[in-house]
């Protein structure tokens, strides 16, 4: 076992791991936060995205030992305050979802690319999802939802600029 | 699925690795973003004893644009070569490679030293690395040594790393070549099916000096020496497309699921004119 | 439909999203119980295989295993083999198939034994300590080889590797090509294809051994009908066996299944008397879950010279796999009924042969036989118009069949609502087919650039997998209705419990809209039950895009029952006869004096205190309907995909993709695009990525999502959508299904513009997926062969 302190969702973990446990598996089966799916085994899915460090990764390629003295964000932690992010309200009002399997780690491989790039193009909004893959929308809502995402948050935070 | 069993230790520094792997032997495996040995380990095609994490030495993790060289740390992330903006500007190479490398989740986790050292042939970088005449700094108990990227990469997942022998650092010489890194693939996460890096100097709008390194077209990355000597001299797109045709010498290119070999090659010689294209554009 | 609509057509946001879209979502990987055991398969490496030793010892003694068995161990287990429902032919071949094989493995795959432990990285771990000897048997996965003399048998108890061959036959057919100008003869292949629904299948069974009962949480599409065939295979009660779908991502026809893992956990829940759990890896599943298409299809168009069509003939080789799942052999003949399309002609005759490989069983994919039926027609559609000399456009105006009801169809359906050349129409007016074509020939004169194609499939289908009395007659081993139950609860709710069971598709949604109106309570108040059949008893599932079209009705009419009973109700409060009584938005006033009046949440609280009710009335407000429609639904449409190709790579890049389509009255439409994106989606896919691809000794190369090209945004375009609204008439609803539309009627629109843009070099086959170096080999063989 492994000694290793992680902070999930502004929440500190110390605990043991057994080394071989992947990231993904730590989230879900020892923080018990169930959000975060894998749906394949060779990290192309990109369903069990998480953030670390603000940086989208693929839990499922992580071991939970790499994240030792990181912080992770899963699709439990996008809410504050019960709000929604614009990502998740984005997806709700744009139908970005059916099964809602992929949405977690796609949610959070935009939010992650939002950062990045807060007013992307449909083709930047395309390829920066490159890695998450999903069987129900055909991605077109997803597109959408994001670039509608993008422009909410660019509205917000003009809005706090201009407060601040 | 979940990797095989192994034992884990965290290395406090190089040193520290080195002696790790050491005493581990041939079942031990270095990890640092763990994005070419963590797949592999999932589904139990590599079970390693014992994993040596170095992925905490931050002081690994740079990228120095020096007046007569870049450096690299090993621990740089494909993402921390596609972003920096002065990399863009020394070696633009070597930034439009990283940001085709996977897909985002991947270029924030793998590392240079981790695709360098996997050495697959089907990997971007190495074919990048080649083309900028970049050389391998490795760390062994017997000290540093530097290895050239044409030495460095001897089979198909196999280096010039001695057992113990850590990859450390990246140097790639600032020369001013115009460089760009073009790839043929089905789908934008998916592995090149052809790659080709072109750095290309010129005097006027004729090429002086070509260098194309080759992804995934052998059992290692490739430079392409016929087309880069046909490529000296060329003046325009007719020119550099009758050089490119030189890539058909290669006896070496795969055949397998994504493409036959002459496909292959076809789609090389097509790269190498948009890679020359994009390049000096 | 009824008056006061608010909610019906109109923009409602999903329900189901509050929880998928915080992490909240229930799939069966997270349920986790005490004492909970977990499965792992050891599986054959190899496509054929007699198995001549398991040695278990050392994977018993490993730390944290339980227990591990061979077939042969759980042989006592079953009370029948794995279930097949649909046995086409009375000669039909039906090996017997168990969840664990004893003798010889017959594909990639084939389950050898099991292993159950603590945790599943034990379980894991143990598997891969079990010592299987196997002698590698010659092996078989191509349906022509499998015919051919002197194969290698799948199953050497059968006399050879054919499982049957289904025919029909409308009008005289010899007649119909003897007096044809022009026949035109097309050979098409099916590639296989793996279904990937994001989630990996995965199933919970808890035991409660004092009382003989069983909970199994399932990733199925058919918990009801998983219980009645759990039942019958291992023996237990019907009434001791409890099957919950929970959020459930994604089916696509591969959770619509009766699986050995399902049949395992349940067994050795039962033996071991622990819960018991299994979760499939995605490249386990890549071997252990249903694949879909692959056939050989012989197509024959008989014609006028002016490209009317007289006759067709259609002849299919359908690889089934090493077993037959659910409905493996019948697969193939949901689309024996539609290889003329939307087109008429005097005559129709079609074959269809089933044959075992060493491959994964097949079974539904989306559209399931219809997908390619419609490849079939449309491809040939085109290949007729070259043949005659017309444009594509103007081959199907010549050949549709008429607007109206119940219209014949040469294949021996009657449509029950058409109008495709109006739909056409619309999908012209969109796409500037003048324009298109003209920028084509531009091209084409200047010789330089990417090739353009533009391509057509005006496709019609057919959903509901019902009425009853039409799969009776095919030998199916189910029936076609769907039931719901609405009540309304004392505090003024509404409850619907419907046999439908939705995995992504947002039947809580749309069934909230379609009781809202009808019982005219607000969308929030009414709450949908579904997928567990301890709650809903009744319950025929979801496949073959028939939720909305029969339990989706049902739920209507329900409501309707449940608005009658509170008429009567309220007539009695009010003192009125229920003839006297309008009801609009919930309340039942009095014709010509509105103040008199009873909503119908206050009828509910008066039914449950029950202190004044009608003579004859029982207390509650609530009412059931098993609902079996007396036709299928056949929704139409036109699909347009314009492409570009770089002749240099082979490269096809989708630039515009049109889809016009009509599914009849539209209760959600953000919904019913959805479906059309995701169903286009995953044509396109199989037009240019996916294929399931074998090595002859029965490896399944194409092993994980790596190299099985499931294309992401990144590949994909933006899709542009219409429709036209041809309310059907075989439900009060009006409606048709739209769930496998996109699937289709895409792949033929994106093949046919491929082929128009390679048509100059005289190009008129490129197989699917049409790769790059399918493309640039086409390209290359042509211009070789002019030069």
């Amino acid at each position: 076992m492994a000694r290793i302190s992680v902070t999930v969702n502004g929440v500190a973990h110390d605990t043991d791991v057994d080394p071989r446990t992947l990231l993904v598996h730590f989230i879900r089966e020892q923080v018990g936060l169930t959000g975060t799916n894998v749906g394949c085994d060779t990290s192309s899915c990109g369903a069990c995205t998480v953030l670390m460090d603000g940086q989208s990764v693929k839990a499922c390629t992580v071991l939970a030992v790499q994240a030792d003295g990181h912080e992770v964000t899963t699709v439990e932690g996008l809410a504050k305050n019960g709000e929604w992010h614009p990502v998740q309200q984005a997806f709700h009002e744009h139908h970005g979802l059916q099964c809602g399997f992929c949405t977690p780690g796609m949610m959070m491989a935009a939010v992650g690319f939002l950062e990045e790039n807060p007013a992307p193009s449909e083709a930047e909004v395309r390829l920066a999802l490159e890695g998450n893959l999903c069987r129900c929308t055909g991605y077109h809502n997803i597109v959408v939802s994001v670039l509608a995402a993008a422009e909410t948050m660019r509205a917000a935070g003009g809005r706090a600029r201009a407060g601040g | 699925m979940i990797p095989a069993p192994f034992e884990y230790e965290r290395a406090a520094d190089v040193a520290a690795a080195v002696t790790l792997l050491q005493q581990g032997g041939v079942e031990a495996r270095l990890l640092a973003g763990g994005h070419s040995l963590l797949p592999l380990m999932r589904l139990r095609l590599a079970r390693p004893r014992l994993l040596v994490d170095i992925g905490g030495l931050d002081d690994l993790r740079y990228v120095r644009v020096e007046d007569e060289r870049v450096s690299i740390g090993a621990l740089a992330t494909h993402h921390d070569l596609a972003s920096s903006a002065q990399l863009r500007a020394a070696c633009a190479l070597l930034a439009r490679t990283a940001e085709q490398i996977g897909d985002p989740q991947v270029r924030h986790r793998g590392t240079i030293g981790g695709s360098v050292a996997h050495a697959d042939p089907a990997s971007d970088l190495p074919a990048a690395l080649l083309a900028l005449d970049a050389e391998m700094i490795v760390q062994g108990t017997e000290g540093t040594r530097s290895i050239a990227a044409a030495d460095f990469f001897v089979g198909p997942l196999m280096s010039a790393l001695r057992d113990g022998e850590i990859l450390t650092e990246v140097r790639v010489p600032r020369t001013g070549a115009a460089g760009a890194y073009v790839k043929f693939q089905r789908r934008a996460q998916d592995w090149a099916i052809v790659g080709v890096a072109a750095a290309i100097e010129r005097d006027g709008s004729a090429i002086t000096h070509a260098r194309i390194g080759l992804c995934n077209m052998g059992p290692t990355p490739l430079r392409a020496p016929g087309v880069e000597t046909a490529l000296v001299g060329a003046d325009g797109p007719g020119a550099v497309a009758t050089a490119a045709t030189r890539v058909a010498e290669l006896k070496t290119p795969p055949a397998d699921q994504n493409a036959s070999a002459d496909y292959r090659r076809h789609l090389a010689e097509v790269m190498i004119r948009r890679a020359v294209a994009a390049a000096v554009a | 439909m009824a008056t006061g609509e608010r909610y019906v057509g109109g923009g409602v946001l999903r329900k189901e999203d509050l929880t998928l879209l915080t992490g909240q979502g229930r799939f069966v990987e997270s349920i986790t119980l005490p004492g909970l055991l977990h499965l792992a398969v050891v599986r054959s490496p190899y496509g054929a295989a007699r198995i001549r030793g398991i040695e278990l010892e050392a994977a018993r003694a490993a730390a944290g295993v339980v227990a591990a068995f061979t077939g042969a161990d759980l042989a006592e287990e079953w009370a029948a083999p794995l279930p097949m429902a649909w046995p086409v032919t009375e000669d039909i071949r039906i090996p017997e198939h168990w969840p664990v094989t004893q003798d010889v493995a017959r594909y990639q795959g084939d389950a050898v034994a099991v292993v159950v432990a603590r945790t599943r990285s034990a379980a894991l771990d143990a598997a891969e300590l079990v010592e299987v000897e196997y002698e590698e048997l010659p092996a078989v996965t191509d349906v022509e080889a499998a015919l051919a003399d002197g194969a290698p048998k799948v199953h050497a108890s059968l006399e050879d590797n054919s499982c049957y061959t289904w025919t029909l036959a409308n009008g005289d057919v010899e007649a119909a090509f003897a007096k044809a100008d022009v026949v035109v003869t097309q050979r098409y292949t099916q590639p296989r294809l793996i279904p990937n629904a994001m989630e990996p299948r995965a199933v919970v069974v808890q035991p409660l051994p004092a009382a003989g009962d069983f909970t199994m949480w399932s990733t199925t599409q058919i918990p009801h009908i998983a219980k009645v065939l759990f039942a019958l295979t291992l023996g237990i009660p019907e009434s001791k066996l409890r099957v919950i779908a929970p959020d459930v991502g994604g089916g696509f026809g591969s959770k619509l299944n009766i699986y050995a893992e399902e049949a395992l956990c349940l067994a050795l829940a039962r033996r071991l008397g622990r819960p018991v759990k299994w979760v499939a890896g995605r490249s386990e599943g890549y071997v252990a879950t249903t694949h879909g298409r692959d056939q050989i299809q012989h197509v024959e168009l008989a014609a006028t010279s002016d490209g009317k069509i007289l006759g067709y003939r259609f002849k299919l080789l359908a690889n089934m796999g090493a077993y037959l799942q659910l409905i493996t052999p019948g697969t193939p003949l949901l689309g024996g009924f539609l290889f003329c399309g939307s087109y008429g002609g005097e005559a129709y005759h079609f074959e269809c042969t089933g044959v075992f490989t060493n491959t994964t069983p097949t079974d539904a994919y989306r559209g399931a036989g219809r997908p390619e039926a419609t490849y079939a027609i449309e491809r040939a559609m085109d290949a007729l118009a070259r043949e005659v000399g017309v444009d594509p456009v103007e081959i199907r105006r010549r050949n549709f069949l008429p607007k109206g009801e119940m219209v014949p169809s040469p294949g021996g359906l009657a449509f029950d609502t058409t109008d495709f050349e109006m739909n056409l129409d619309r999908a012209l007016e969109r796409l500037d087919y003048e324009g298109l074509r003209a920028e084509q020939r531009a091209r084409r004169e200047r010789g330089d650039g990417k090739l353009l194609g533009v391509g057509f499939s005006t496709y019609v289908e057919m959903c509901g997998i019902a009425p009853s009395q039409a799969l009776g007659s095919l030998n199916y081993g189910a029936g076609g209705w769907d039931a719901a139950m609405v009540r309304m609860l004392p505090t003024g709710k509404a409850e619907v419990v419907t046999g439908s069971s939705p995995h992504g598709q947002g039947h809580v949604t749309s069934w909230s809209q379609i009781a809202a109106d009808a019982l005219g309570v607000a969308f929030e108040d009414v709450t949908v039950l579904h997928g567990d059949t301890h709650v809903a008893p009744l319950g025929m599932n979801t496949y073959g895009s028939r939720s909305l079209a029969v339990g989706g009705v049902a739920v209507s009419l329900a409501c309707g029952r449940v608005v009658d009973k509170a008429k009567t109700l309220a007539g009695h409060l009010l003192e009125v006869s229920p003839d006297d009584l309008e009801f609009e938005r919930g309340t039942f006033s009095v014709k010509g004096v509105p103040d008199r009046k009873k909503t119908i949440q206050e009828l509910a609280f008066a039914a449950w205190t029950a202190h004044s009710l009608p003579e004859g009335a029982e207390p509650g407000l609530e009412a059931s309907c098993v609902y079996d429609p007396p036709n299928f639904t056949f929704p139409f449409g036109t699909h347009v995909c314009v492409v570009e190709i770089d002749p240099e790579t082979g490269a096809v890049e989708i630039v515009r993709y049109l889809a016009v389509d009509d599914c009849g009255n539209v209760i959600n439409p953000q919904i019913v695009d959805g479906q059309v994106h995701g169903g286009v989606a995953q044509g396109i896919a199989a037009a240019l990525w996916e294929e399931a691809v074998y090595a002859p000794d029965g490896t399944l190369e194409t092993s994980s999502m790596l190299n099985y090209l499931v294309p992401s945004a990144a590949e994909l375009p933006s899709f542009e959508l219409d429709r036209t609204v041809t309310p059907s008439n075989t439900n009060p609803l009006g409606v048709k299904g739209i769930g496998e539309a996109g699937t289709i009627a895409a792949a033929p629109a994106v093949i046919n513009a491929v082929i128009d843009a390679l048509s100059p070099l005289g190009i008129t086959d490129i197989p699917m997926p049409a790769t790059p170096e399918r493309v640039w080999r086409a390209i290359r063989d042509a211009e070789g062969g002019a030069a």
